[in-house]
């Protein structure tokens, strides 16, 4: 039984697939992989999740056409009904249209972090991976460094020392997302930078890589034509699962008081907002959390799926 | 383990904890905002007295002189004064201190006791129903943050069935028996959001470990040799499956820390991470840079601890 087992039920390995009869030869391989995602059901049923969320969230301001501001002090603290269809806060705001606006910052925000995080990730596992010897050393000894600081309180530290000149120089969503942003894809390349460079070490010794040394390619061309493209797969893997962390990051934030300002309900806010009030409005609290789980689980469950697609020899 | 190795590896946590504080001080340096701005533009102090406050803390000295004198202070155990509560910021620390580790502790031990069993029996039938099961509630006990478990633990048990209590007292008034079983009703909660949050993401790291360990060559001798499934699983393959877990239950401290903050915030717990957070919204900053210190600090023990471990378990990692 040596070899037969795999870590997650609906992952293959790449091999047979590939050698099996003429009409499996013909595809392609993003074809390929989306067989292999497509047996993950939960990753499938996640997928179609994520985009009526997100769906919801870009359609959902010109459908849904009440104000995130709007104060109605006949309706405080209200339960779902036909005309609140989730409720109310303690101002009589409309929750349905603050949880919608609350979606577009959080996804932003876990989004442009991702991008950050992939970014310097790359960067930096791809100059160690190529370049070894004493930049790979200091590299890796300044990525080690970084993954042994404390991030929630590092992260707090930067906010709560910055926030304030942010906010007077870009306003304060503009300053406080681009603030957030920043810090969360700054303290989270680590795990990238990793595993980009393990990727680069042994990828750049394959013999196609040498083939491509030998007709004469620049370092730059191998790094971006033949390596960077192989080592990719479990890059989109971990930048999924980042986005998700991402989001949990900034509704962390936001549920501490450190986030945006209250006039910007990003969900982890609305949380805050609504958590002295779990005893007499508990759907306040409940459509909140329910959100940011319902995105996170999703957004995890699909980089579940990706990694069995894209990343099949490598599964946690 | 020779102890050639651990002197080695103490002295190597140096370099680390000397970088973490120059990160700290460059942070602190770089904000903008000016300890002494108030006094500044306060109009009853002349000019000439805030300059000479000025010249008498340092604040104009050169940004590396102002480091040492700052490093020099914290090592003398003088980490300056609170502004909110007027109190000495390393005794308020070591006030608050065990409250956390407590906390910290009873929740890692509640994750390893929730996790190894369930992520050890997985492994033994992958694929099976019970594998299926785990595998997706650990999914989304980790996509679960845990102020939003936190709030649905005190709806549930506060709120609606009114069993716990809803925030965490440090001024129990009674005593004997009864202060153990207060004390143990209002720590279940925060302990059981941290414990089962961290159980989550160990359990797949647990699975993965054994599988890997199942497949290789010396368990399939053991299996060879007639020795029942249950002795090969418990006597040969869990012992070395649980070397890389071991590991990873140190390595992960940054974020049960994180946890931490939050769980405390929620709980009102009286511990570091909330005295974090209300130092934050007071703007205390002492305080703050005294305990984002001392995080750092748990951090590189916890990394300096889980090191020493693993050459202990595993004695075919060579000493470097």
């Amino acid at each position: 039984m040596s070899g037969s087992i795999h870590a997650s039920p609906s992952a293959e390995a790449v091999g047979p697939a590939i050698a099996t009869g003429p009409r499996a030869a013909a595809a392609s391989p993003s074809r390929e992989a989306w067989r292999r995602f497509r047996k993950h059901r939960l990753a499938v049923v996640s997928l179609f999740v994520l985009a009526a969320i997100v769906l919801a969230i870009v359609l959902g301001p010109y459908v849904w056409r009440f104000s995130v501001s709007d104060i109605d002090f006949g309706a405080t603290l209200k339960g779902p009904s036909w005309a609140h269809p989730l409720g109310t806060d303690d101002l009589g705001r409309d929750l349905l249209a603050r949880l919608i606006f609350g979606g577009k910052i959080s996804l932003a925000v876990g989004l442009a972090a991702m991008f950050v995080a992939v970014f310097v990730g790359v960067v930096i596992g791809a100059v160690s991976g190529m370049a070894s010897g004493r930049i790979d050393a200091a590299l890796m000894w300044m990525t080690d460094m970084f993954l042994s600081l404390p991030q929630l309180p590092l992260l707090l530290l930067l906010i709560y020392l910055f926030r304030p000149a942010l906010k007077e120089a870009l306003g304060p969503q503009g300053g406080v997302f681009l603030l957030i942003v920043i810090v969360i894809g700054g303290l989270r390349w680590m795990p990238l930078a990793r595993l980009v460079r393990a990727q680069f070490l042994s990828i750049r010794e394959k013999e196609f890589v040498e083939a491509a040394r030998a007709l004469g390619a620049s370092r730059m061309r191998l790094v971006a034509r033949h390596i960077l493209p192989n080592a990719l797969g479990p890059v989109i893997v971990a930048g999924t699962i980042e986005v998700a962390n991402a989001i949990i990051a900034e509704s962390t934030l936001s549920f501490l008081g450190l986030g945006f300002p209250p006039d910007v309900p990003s969900w982890g806010r609305v949380l805050f907002d609504a958590k002295d009030y779990l005893d007499i409005a508990p759907h306040w609290a409940l459509s909140a959390g329910l959100a940011i789980f319902l995105a996170v689980l999703t957004i995890n469950f699909i980089g579940d799926g990706l990694r069995d697609a894209l990343d099949p020899r490598r599964v946690i | 383990m020779s102890r050639a190795y651990i002197i080695r590896r103490l002295l190597l946590a140096i370099p680390s904890l000397l970088a973490i504080s120059l990160i700290l001080y460059t942070i602190l340096a770089l904000a903008p905002g000016d300890p002494f701005g108030e006094l500044m533009t306060n109009p009853n102090v002349p000019p000439a007295v805030a300059a000479a406050l000025r010249a008498k803390f340092g604040l104009d000295d050169p940004i590396y002189l102002r480091y040492f004198h700052w490093l020099a202070a914290m090592l003398h155990g003088d980490w300056g004064f609170s502004f909110a509560s007027h109190m000495d910021v390393a005794t308020l620390i070591m006030q608050r201190l065990p409250v956390t580790l407590i906390v910290l502790g009873s929740a890692q031990l509640l994750a390893i006791l929730v996790a190894l069993p369930v992520g050890v029996l997985a492994a033994a039938k992958p694929y099976s129903l019970f594998d299926q099961v785990a595998n997706t509630l650990a999914f989304i006990g980790f996509s679960l943050p845990t102020f939003f478990t936190g709030l649905l633990l005190i709806l549930i048990f506060s709120v609606q069935l009114g069993w716990l209590p809803f925030v965490f007292r440090s001024d129990l008034h009674t005593s004997g028996l009864t202060w153990w079983w207060d004390e143990i009703r209002q720590t279940i909660m925060p302990v059981a959001v941290l414990g089962l949050f961290q159980g989550a993401s160990l359990v797949r790291y647990a699975r993965s470990s054994m599988l890997d360990v199942i497949k290789l060559d010396y368990v399939t001798t053991a299996r060879a040799k007639g020795i029942g499934a249950r002795r090969v699983l418990l006597k040969h393959v869990v012992r070395n499956g649980l070397i890389p877990v071991v590991t990873l239950i140190a390595v992960q401290m940054p974020i049960v820390f994180g946890g931490a903050i939050i769980t405390e915030q929620i709980f009102h717990v009286p511990g570091i991470g909330s005295l974090l957070i209300d130092a934050m919204l007071n703007n205390d900053t002492p305080v703050v840079m005294g305990v984002t210190f001392v995080f750092a600090c748990l951090v590189i023990l916890f990394n300096l601890v889980a090191d020493l471990l693993y050459v202990w378990l595993d004695p075919r990692i060579a000493f470097r």
